[in-house]
Parts: C-alpha cells; sequence; structure tokens
C-alpha cells in the first residue's frame, strides 16, 4: 500500500526533479569538475591551483572585502532597525496598516524606478548636497567617494526593511500573552520582560531574518548596477561585478572555482541556521 | 508598584501619540521615492531639464542649457500637468514599449509554469514523507538560498550546452524549476489534514483527483502568495539578462532603465512610473497574501 503511494506520488515530484538536475545539479557537478582542470578543453588536472589563483587575485579580493564589509555593516542596522519598527507597531497606534503598507511598499517597487530620485538626491550637484551647501557643509561627490557605500546601505535598507518587519511582527504575535502579563503581575520591569521573554522566543526569527538578510546583501549588485553601471567607485566593486568580468572573458576555471567558494560559505550559513534553530526551538519547548 | 489612577492613562496616551508621529513619519520617509517618482513623470521635458539639468548635464545637451537653473529643485508638484511624455512613451518611441514587452514575456511565462510544475512537486513532497525525499527537499532548500553568483554559473553552463544562450529559454527554463515555489508550496500542503484526503480516497478518489479537486482548492491564498513574491521577483530581475541575454535588445526594461538617462531623461519618469504600475496593482490587491507568503517563509522548518 505504501509502496503504492510512494510510486504514485513519485511521478507528481518527476518533471521538478528532473528541471532542477538538469538546470542546477548536473552542471553544478561540472563546475565543480572545471574547478579542478585547467581548462574546460584539456582537462588536465590541476588540484587546487584555480582556487589558489582566484583567491591570490586582486579584484577578486577586492570584490570579498566589500562584499564582507557591506554585510557586516548593513545586516545589523537593517536588523536593529526592523525589530525597532516591528516593536513599534505592535503597540497600540494610529494608522498600524496604512503605516505597515507604506514600509512594505519599497519592496513591491521595481529597483530600476526608483533610480532616478537616488540619482537626483545623491548626485554631485544633488539634493543631498544642495542641503548640506545650506549649513556650509563641503559638497561630498557620494556616488564618487566612500560615500557611496552609505548611500547604498541606505538604498537596502529602504529597500528590505519591510520584509523582515513582516517577519519579526509574526514572531512577536506569536509570543504567549499571558507569559508577559504574569511577569507584569510579578512586577518585572519592561526591559526585563524584553530581555528574559521575548528576545528568547524571537531568537530564531532573529537567526532566520539574519540569513535571509545576509542573502539578501549578496544581492546588492542589482541596486549598484542600476545606480552606477558596469564600472562603479572602488568601494562597490562586488562579488557579482567580479563573476560577471569572469563571465565576459569566458574564464570557466576561476567562474567555477568563484562559484564553488560562495556555495561552500552558503551552504556553512544555511547549516548553522539549522543546527542553531533546533538548538533554540528544543530550548522552548520543554 | 505605583499606579497613579490619574496619570498613567494620559501618560500613556501621550506616549502612543509620540510613537505614532513617528512611524508616521518613518512611512511618510518611506513613500516618498515613490511618489516623487510618479509626481515627476508629469513633467514636461522642459521643467525637467530646469530642475534637474545640472545633474543630468552631460546627457541633457547643450540646445537646452539654458533652461538650466543654477541650483537643483527637488520638486513635487509640476508647474503645468503634462501628458506629453506618456504620448511619447506609448506612441512615438517603440523601445521601451519594446522592452516593457521584453519584461512581460520574460516573467508571466516563469511564474505560470513554475507554478504548475511546484504544485506537482509539493503535492509529492507532502503526499509521502520518504527518507530519500526529505533529503531532496532539504537540498532544494539549499539550493533556493543561493545567490545568483553561485546558480548562474551552471545555468549559464547548460544553456550553452543546450545552444539557448542568447534566447529567452536561457531565462526561462532554469525561472520555471526553480525551487522556491516549491519549497512553499509544500509547507502549504503539509497542512492539510491527512483525513480530509483519506476521505476522498475512500470515496474513490486518485491520486490526481486529490490533487485537482482537493489539494489546489486548499491552497489558493498561498497559490496567490506565491504569484505575487514571483512575479516581484522576476520583475525586478537584473542579473540573469545581464549575463545569459548578450544583445541588448532583448533585456528587459528593469536593466533597460538604468540606461534611459545617457538619454532622454525628460522622459525617463514616465517610463519609470509605466514599469511600476503593474507591481503597484498586485500591491493594491494583493497586499495581504503577500504578508502572509512572507510569513509563510518564517519558518524554514517543513
Amino acid at each position: 500500500m505504501i509502496k503504492k503511494l510512494k510510486r504514485k506520488t513519485a511521478l507528481f515530484l518527476a518533471p521538478s526533479i528532473t528541471g532542477v538536475a538538469t538546470f542546477f545539479v548536473v552542471p553544478f557537478l561540472v563546475v565543480i569538475f572545471y574547478s579542478f582542470v585547467d581548462n574546460p578543453i584539456r582537462k588536465r588536472w590541476v588540484g587546487f591551483d584555480n582556487f589558489v589563483s582566484v583567491m591570490h587575485n586582486k579584484a577578486f579580493r577586492l570584490a570579498v572585502t566589500n562584499t564582507v564589509k557591506f554585510s557586516l555593516i548593513s545586516v545589523p542596522l537593517i536588523i536593529i532597525l526592523s525589530l525597532l519598527v516591528a516593536f513599534a507597531l505592535d503597540k497600540n497606534v494610529f494608522a498600524k496598516s496604512q503605516i505597515r503598507s507604506c514600509i512594505l511598499s519599497p519592496m513591491m517597487v521595481p529597483i530600476a524606478s526608483v533610480i532616478l530620485i537616488w540619482q537626483v538626491l545623491f548626485d554631485n550637484n544633488g539634493i543631498v548636497n544642495e542641503i548640506l551647501a545650506r549649513y556650509d557643509v563641503t559638497k561630498i561627490d557620494w556616488m564618487k567617494s566612500d560615500g557611496a557605500l552609505i548611500v547604498i546601505i541606505f538604498l537596502f535598507v529602504w529597500k528590505n526593511l519591510g520584509y523582515n518587519m513582516i517577519l519579526f511582527m509574526a514572531a512577536i504575535a506569536n509570543i504567549p500573552k499571558d507569559l508577559i502579563e504574569v511577569a507584569r503581575l510579578e512586577s518585572a520591569s519592561d526591559w526585563v520582560i524584553f530581555r528574559t521573554i521575548k528576545i528568547r522566543y524571537l531568537a530564531s526569527t532573529i537567526l532566520f531574518v539574519t540569513i535571509m538578510s545576509l542573502i539578501n546583501s549578496f544581492k546588492v549588485f542589482r541596486e549598484i548596477y542600476l545606480l552606477t553601471g558596469d564600472y562603479p567607485y572602488e568601494s562597490l566593486y562586488m562579488l557579482q561585478h567580479y563573476m560577471n568580468n569572469m563571465f565576459a572573458a569566458l574564464d570557466y576555471q576561476k567562474l567555477s572555482a568563484g562559484a564553488i567558494m560562495m556555495s561552500l560559505v552558503m551552504i556553512v550559513l544555511v547549516g548553522l541556521l539549522f543546527v542553531i534553530e533546533n538548538f533554540v526551538g528544543r530550548d522552548l519547548e520543554d | 508598584m505605583r499606579y497613579d489612577r490619574k496619570n498613567r492613562p494620559k501618560k500613556k496616551y501621550r506616549k502612543k501619540k509620540l510613537l505614532s508621529l513617528i512611524l508616521i513619519t518613518v512611512a511618510i520617509l518611506y513613500v516618498i521615492p515613490i511618489i516623487f517618482t510618479i509626481c515627476n513623470s508629469f513633467m514636461a521635458e522642459s521643467e525637467i531639464a530646469a530642475n534637474y539639468g545640472k545633474i543630468f548635464e552631460s546627457v541633457t545637451g547643450k540646445g537646452s542649457s539654458r533652461y538650466i537653473s543654477e541650483t537643483v529643485h527637488l520638486k513635487f508638484i509640476p508647474d503645468m500637468v503634462s501628458f506629453k511624455q506618456y504620448f511619447t512613451v506609448l506612441f512615438n518611441s517603440p523601445d521601451y514599449l519594446l522592452k516593457f514587452w521584453n519584461s512581460v514575456i520574460l516573467v508571466i511565462p516563469i511564474v505560470i509554469f513554475q507554478m504548475v510544475i511546484a504544485l506537482l512537486a509539493s503535492y509529492g513532497f507532502a503526499r509521502y514523507r520518504g527518507r530519500l525525499r526529505q533529503i531532496i527537499f532539504f537540498a532544494y532548500i539549499i539550493l533556493m538560498l543561493m545567490p545568483y553568483q553561485v546558480t548562474l554559473v551552471p545555468n549559464f553552463f547548460v544553456s550553452e550546452w543546450l545552444g539557448i544562450i542568447d534566447s529567452n529559454w536561457a531565462i526561462w527554463l532554469p525561472g520555471i524549476f526553480s525551487p522556491f515555489a516549491v519549497f512553499l508550496l509544500t509547507k502549504c500542503m503539509r497542512r492539510i489534514p491527512v483525513g480530509i484526503i483519506e476521505a476522498a480516497k475512500i470515496d474513490g478518489a486518485g491520486e490526481f483527483k486529490i490533487f485537482t479537486q482537493i489539494c489546489i482548492p486548499l491552497c489558493k491564498s498561498a497559490i496567490a502568495s506565491v504569484c505575487i513574491l514571483l512575479f516581484i521577483d522576476y520583475w525586478n530581475m537584473v542579473e540573469q539578462p545581464l549575463i545569459l541575454l548578450s544583445d541588448s535588445d532583448m533585456h528587459p526594461l528593469s536593466v533597460f532603465l538604468s540606461k534611459i538617462n545617457q538619454g532622454e531623461i525628460g522622459i525617463a519618469f514616465a517610463v519609470a512610473t509605466i514599469y511600476m504600475i503593474p507591481t503597484l496593482l498586485v500591491f493594491q490587491y494583493g497586499e495581504e497574501y503577500l504578508v502572509e507568503g512572507i510569513t509563510y517563509q518564517g519558518g524554514m522548518k517543513g
């Protein structure tokens, strides 16, 4: 009986698994193979040479540094901000659902559509500099200086805050109210309640949001590309730029080695997510 | 605990007002860029040149330079509402319409067929949970989380072997088989009580009938959520066309828009507005589904 069910439902899986295998899994095995040979035609085994040469590459190092730097700044920032907004919205405030819609709306709008205003704001002759000039602050050429990173972080937070906020709001709504009631009756202060109850119930969501924000921060290339084109300021040169250059140069070995290193990092991150989520979850169920 | 009957509610109310004020300010700041873009799309070309000419100086050309004022103004309400830019976009410059059409033709098949494939697969994952299937499902989750830097490389190689690179298929096929929808729909299907399915089975329904008559209708709202999430994601795509389509005539508007300021800045705002209309409409009618979809993603474990 169960065997039969297994066979019948396998048919439902077939199209998806075939597709995923052809477009992702099998070629990825080839990617692994490419990363260990000197070139795709000669196929001579070179061990870790490709990895070493990618890692010694100046552009790759720059891309990694920039990507890590961007993630390290933007991810904690966006988590703190979205947690704050979610807690504030959890309180009884006016126009709650309208506020939520407003904060969620940037997520819906294609980045390409709002790039123009970002250019108007942060151009050398743009609005921000105009305002700064009024207060006698010297002009900063935002997109062509280290200020570019700030602009992109700004854009990243603007775009992604809504998503995180929704996740946090759902998690906050799931905190058992009676627990907080009891704590309040025991005259626990807001800070104690926050520290001992709320944060513990939010832990797994915070973790999830961290991972998702990290992944989203790897996608920031999109915003950078639309804002600055193929040749951004040095501090905005991201991993995807490096990969694009490798694609353009048809350098399959480096491309493959780069993709594999990146995927290893991702696997570690996801693994961490699962391990910690299991750990935290068990802690609460007891 | 001190509890001042008279004071506390008043203090609470003031706190509420303050908090609301802060949040409303944040909310307004949030929508300003969108409102600004829409408002400016009604500005005539000369007005745009006058206001923002200095920013896009290199492209506005010498002819219009006499209009450019020394300072740049952030203006919301146009001096004169003009629909000429829209007219230009819609009737006089086929380039933009073509790119818009490219976007439609790239996105819609992906959304529809990814849904079909994913619905089937999610039924397969939810109906029977063997060890092998759990492993495959876990692999799907990892694949789903991989950034483009990783997935585009295998996509590129396959497209090259199949000879579909530089054609729409190179975008369609990896999109259609992307595991994102499978993950969310499986989570929904697993919530369907086994009792309902067993009952249908006893009444003589086959697997396919159970799938179409019971599971799909019960997952309606999840299906709507996933469609919205897919649509906004692909409507916004940049990386895939850049790498998989070398012919820029085939690029969707999301990529092409970034190049518009090298030319006709006057109509750029109008094009940008046209490009956001579909997503704003989806948002208008599907916000609840969107929120539900995001919340669904929340718990990673199925």
